[in-house]
């Protein structure tokens, strides 16, 4: 028994849970330095949880069956996030500081966030999953206005708040149909239910909008897109890093799961909706994306262009498709990793970097971070040889597999359309005459160097070794 | 036979000499360290893609020096290179440019050296890695990582109106691409196999092939450029440094026609059957609208770029006859054209960089004080006129005998805009070179230096040499090119 009860501690979200516990309460008796220490501490803790996920067994989450799964797609989404949430915490360490603002407490919302997310990603019921759900954003709300004297976090904070606290409605509603039609809240219980019956009665369909309307709101698919962009302006930098590298793996991963397990025989039903997000959110996402002067802003569309692809893979719903989200879903991480460490380095006349036209020069001044820049923006535009590609590649075979040809052809149409706007980047990097030199200021601690160069070095180098990831994400089952 | 990994030293050679430049660092002393470096490195991989020639096995018409090595674990994707009589001619044209255009750049390129010969050593190996591969995704990753240098050369070291150029030339050419994506997974999706060897025997349904075909051509008409799909050639040829120039005419447009054969005629047979008439009559627009438009235009660069077009149009309605004439005029006249054109730009880039201008009103009675000038011109203008003596006629004249078991209106169009290519060459002859000089700002105008000579003589001796011994260009293509044309009518005696 005895034995038991410890073992209890290893089962990586209770160890998670408790830590960040032990982070709290360790950055508020620290004098000096709380921040700092905590983010290690953070850090650290995080490290641990990877190990946890990757040599747990089955057998501990035993008992929590009914509420949380098991899999191998589980567990890469969770060390995914996990490895983001590390990232995005070395990499935004420095600019906290120079920002001033130095509320340990920052780290402590990432930790508790990232356990919301692992939560999320394994849930097996619609309870857990709410919770998990509200859990990680709650963090998110107070993430997005914890600088609290300045009016755009606060608004962004305000913002996010609304409309998340609006689409958790939904989906709660969502929820209580799907439950009051099918009479249990497990997913199991919920598939075996339906696999009685040939279509959706009107109330689970009404269930499953609802739900997917929520859904489409955490990953920011078009048409629920809208607070991204604002949010993402508004809030600090280093917080827009976060949400733009860890919780997006983790809405990804649940909006999978939801689909492929409960709702796994009535895929007709499901991919309407989802064909209809993806193509929208391709769309939208390149052609908005142009007209951005603020960095933060682009990337923000950017995103929203991505998530359309993953969402092709999704409509694929096969093992093509599953291996293509999780490629796809390292390569969006890894790209973004890259893409804020930098930005959070970059400051013009003192500032953090905000307009994309004060990266101008910038060639000049820092050939190898421009041309850093340059290969991240390539790759997001898709362009071989680097791992971009190779997301875009492996979502087209799922989808060609399924023969979503249109689908298909409309994906590569929309990644034209977006290679503009990342190449304008590179243009106002390259092409354009600075007027003044030296204004520009590059400077990075080493954690977030080793970070970058790991990132970039991934990018680059994914076309030489492609087999590690690929064998892993190949065996992935749902 | 060589028992080293000839090909890939070839392809891989031009990124080791980027690399090594990568850690010059560069400042006022040191661009000439850089310059040399890139000039060595390709003049290397030069002499090495001569040993593929002189190795070469003329009676084996399938791929040769292959290297085939498993790359990706999940899907039949190898890293596969090697050569055959096809592809020969076509690396050999772009080992071959790519020293002449670092030794252009010598003295015009001032401003960031060092990315410059970054630029044209990664674009000479992904040019060379392009035209190597016979795996249809590898052939794919070199053929769009083309568009990061050129984006770079046309974009940085460009004229005026740059960006513009660069831009169009980038999405326009990502736009064919793409699709050619798709067609390759089809592809994939159908057969399991990636290899262009294996894809040669027409396996598939006659519906897939006419809709493969189209993307295929989407993006080769756009390379190659076919009219209507020509519109961001005269942009970026204007725009781009005279190098970059020489390169986008001299190699980056024979991808399309290289496409066209390998693709087009060897996988998709019945379909392209059926698209016949719609390239023809393509092409016949193509030449005669583009030589129309050329012979209007008071830029030198823009009046090459659309005399390209028209030349293109030849090679189409050659690749199209599928008959043997038809497809060796074809590839004579991509070699041809490789040549002719990069040196026509490369001579527009002589007066360039004397006056800063590349206005035709501008010059007149060159002939005066650059004697030496307007003899290599004049070689370079009846090759492209097609001469018989110079590599243009060769292939012109293929192509036209070809052309007579086809239809005698294709033989009417191409040799119409044949005679308008004189007209608008000599015409522009002419009003540069003839005459007495007229502005006063020619009267002190050089003539070509050393290392112009250098440049512009090869060039000079390898149009002659095509023109007066076509076989030595001709027999090693000569059984890849038959092998295509047995599976194409194979296919369609069904």
């Amino acid at each position: 028994m005895l034995n038991n009860i410890y073992n209890i501690f290893f089962i990586p979200e209770i160890f998670l849970a408790c830590s960040s516990f032990v982070c709290l309460l360790f950055g508020l008796f620290l004098k000096k330095n709380a921040f700092r220490q905590t983010s290690n501490l953070a850090v650290l803790v995080l490290l641990l949880t990877i190990l946890l996920v990757y040599y747990d067994s089955e057998s501990n989450f035993a008992n929590y069956k009914s509420l949380f799964s098991h899999s191998s797609f589980i567990n890469f989404f969770k060390i995914l996030a996990l490895l983001g949430s590390i990232a995005s915490i070395i990499i935004s360490k420095d600019y906290f500081l120079g920002i001033k603002l130095k509320n340990f407490e920052i780290p402590v919302l990432f930790l508790f966030s990232t356990l919301g997310m692992m939560l999320m990603i394994a849930s097996n019921n619609l309870m857990s999953m709410y919770l998990a759900i509200e859990l990680q954003s709650l963090s998110l709300y107070v993430a997005a206005a914890i600088k609290r004297d300045s009016i755009s976090s606060a608004e962004s904070g305000v913002k996010y708040f609304i409309l998340g606290a609006l689409s958790s409605g939904i989906l709660l509603y969502g929820f209580s149909l799907i439950y009051g039609f099918t009479g249990s809240m497990n997913f199991d219980d919920i598939s075996f239910y339906l696999s009685k019956y040939d279509n959706l009665n009107l109330g689970l369909i009404f269930g499953l909008v609802f739900v997917m309307v929520g859904l489409a709101f955490k990953v920011s698919a078009v048409p629920f897109h809208m607070w991204t962009p604002d949010v993402y302006e508004g809030a600090p930098n280093s917080i827009t890093g976060f949400f733009a590298i860890v919780p997006k793996i983790a809405a990804v991963a649940l909006i999978y799961r939801f689909c492929l397990v409960p709702f796994e025989n009535f895929y007709l039903e499901w991919s309407q909706i989802i064909l209809f997000l993806s193509i929208a959110s391709m769309f939208l996402g390149a052609i908005a994306a142009i007209a951005q002067s603020n960095i933060k802003r682009l990337l923000a569309y950017s995103s929203i262009g991505h998530i359309g692809y993953i969402l092709i893979a999704l409509v694929a719903a096969n093992d093509d498709g599953i291996k293509a989200a999780s490629i796809y879903m390292f390569s969006y991480m890894i790209m973004n990793v890259a893409i804020f460490a930098i930005l959070l380095s970059l400051k013009v006349k003192n500032e953090y970097l905000i307009n994309i036209s004060d990266l101008k020069g910038l060639s000049k001044s820092n050939p190898i971070v421009s041309l850093s820049i340059s290969i991240i923006m390539l790759s997001m535009a898709g362009i071989p040889p680097f791992i971009g590609f190779f997301g875009k590649f492996y979502v087209f075979i799922a989808a060609i597999e399924q023969e979503l040809y249109v689908l298909s052809v409309l994906g590569v149409l929309a990644s034209v359309i977006s290679a503009f706007y990342y190449l304008r980047i590179i243009k106002i990097m390259y092409f354009d005459e600075s007027i003044s030199e030296g204004i520009i200021n590059f400077k990075i601690s080493f954690q977030s160097k080793i970070i970058l160069s790991l990132s970039l070095f991934l990018i680059i180098c994914f076309i030489f070794y492609p087999s590690l990831l690929i064998n892993i994400s190949a065996n992935l089952t749902i | 036979m060589i028992d080293w990994p000839l090909v890939s030293v070839i392809i891989f050679l031009p990124l080791i000499g980027a690399l090594i430049i990568l850690f010059i660092k560069e400042d006022e002393l040191t661009s000439i360290n850089i310059k040399w470096a890139a000039l060595l490195t390709t003049l290397g991989t030069f002499i090495l893609s001569l040993i593929l020639w002189l190795q070469f096995d003329y009676s084996n018409p399938s791929y040769q020096y292959e290297e085939k090595f498993r790359w990706f674990d999940d899907f039949n994707f190898f890293y596969h290179v090697g050569v055959d009589g096809i592809s020969l001619f076509m690396i050999l044209l772009s080992t071959f440019l790519t020293p002449l255009c670092i030794l252009a750049s010598w003295n015009n390129i001032k401003k960031r050296v060092k990315e410059y010969m970054l630029s044209f050593l990664f674009l000479e190996t992904v040019m060379i890695g392009m035209f190597a591969s016979i795996d249809i995704l590898l052939f794919y990753i070199f053929f769009e990582a083309v568009l990061i240098p050129m984006y770079l050369i046309i974009g940085i070291w460009g004229g005026n109106r740059r960006i513009y150029a660069s831009f169009k030339f980038f999405l326009y050419t990502l736009l064919g691409s793409v699709l050619m994506l798709i067609a390759i997974i089809v592809m994939y999706r159908n057969t399991s196999s990636m290899s262009i060897e294996f894809l040669q025997g027409n396996y598939f349904t006659y519906n897939t092939q006419l809709f493969l075909w189209l993307a295929f051509f989407a993006s080769f008409a756009v390379k190659i450029p076919m009219w209507p799909f020509h519109t961001w050639l005269p942009d970026a040829h204007v725009e781009a440094p005279t190098a970059g120039s020489v390169i986008l005419a001299g190699v980056l447009l024979k991808m399309g026609g290289y496409g066209f054969i390998r693709f087009s005629l060897g996988m998709l047979p019945e379909a392209t059957e059926f698209f016949i008439p719609l390239i023809m009559t393509l092409s016949i627009v193509a030449i005669v609208y583009t030589s129309l438009v050329a012979l209007a235009q008071t830029d030198i660069k823009k009046l090459i770029a659309y005399s390209s077009i028209a030349h293109m149009g030849i090679v189409t309605i050659g690749i199209f006859l599928v008959n043997q004439q038809g497809l060796e005029g074809a590839m004579m006249q991509m070699i041809s054209h490789g040549l002719v054109s990069a040196a026509l730009f490369l001579c527009v880039g002589v007066i360039y960089d004397r006056m800063h201008t590349r206005e035709i009103e501008f010059y007149g009675g060159l002939v005066q004080r650059m004697p030496l000038y307007a003899t290599v011109f004049m070689i370079f203008m009846l090759g492209s006129v097609g001469l018989p003596g110079t590599s243009g006629f060769i292939g012109e004249f293929l192509v036209i005998v070809g052309a007579f078991k086809f239809s005698s209106y294709v033989v009417i169009g191409a040799a119409f805009g044949i005679i308008l290519s004189a007209v608008y060459m000599l015409y522009l002859y002419k009003r540069i070179i003839f005459g007495t000089i007229t502005n006063n700002k020619l009267a002190d105008i050089l003539d070509i230096n050393t290392r112009e000579k250098i440049i512009l003589i090869p060039l000079a001796i390898s149009v002659i040499l095509l023109g007066i011994f076509p076989n030595l260009f001709l027999d090693p293509m000569r059984l890849s090119l038959e092998l295509i044309i047995t599976n194409y009518e194979i296919a369609n005696a069904k």
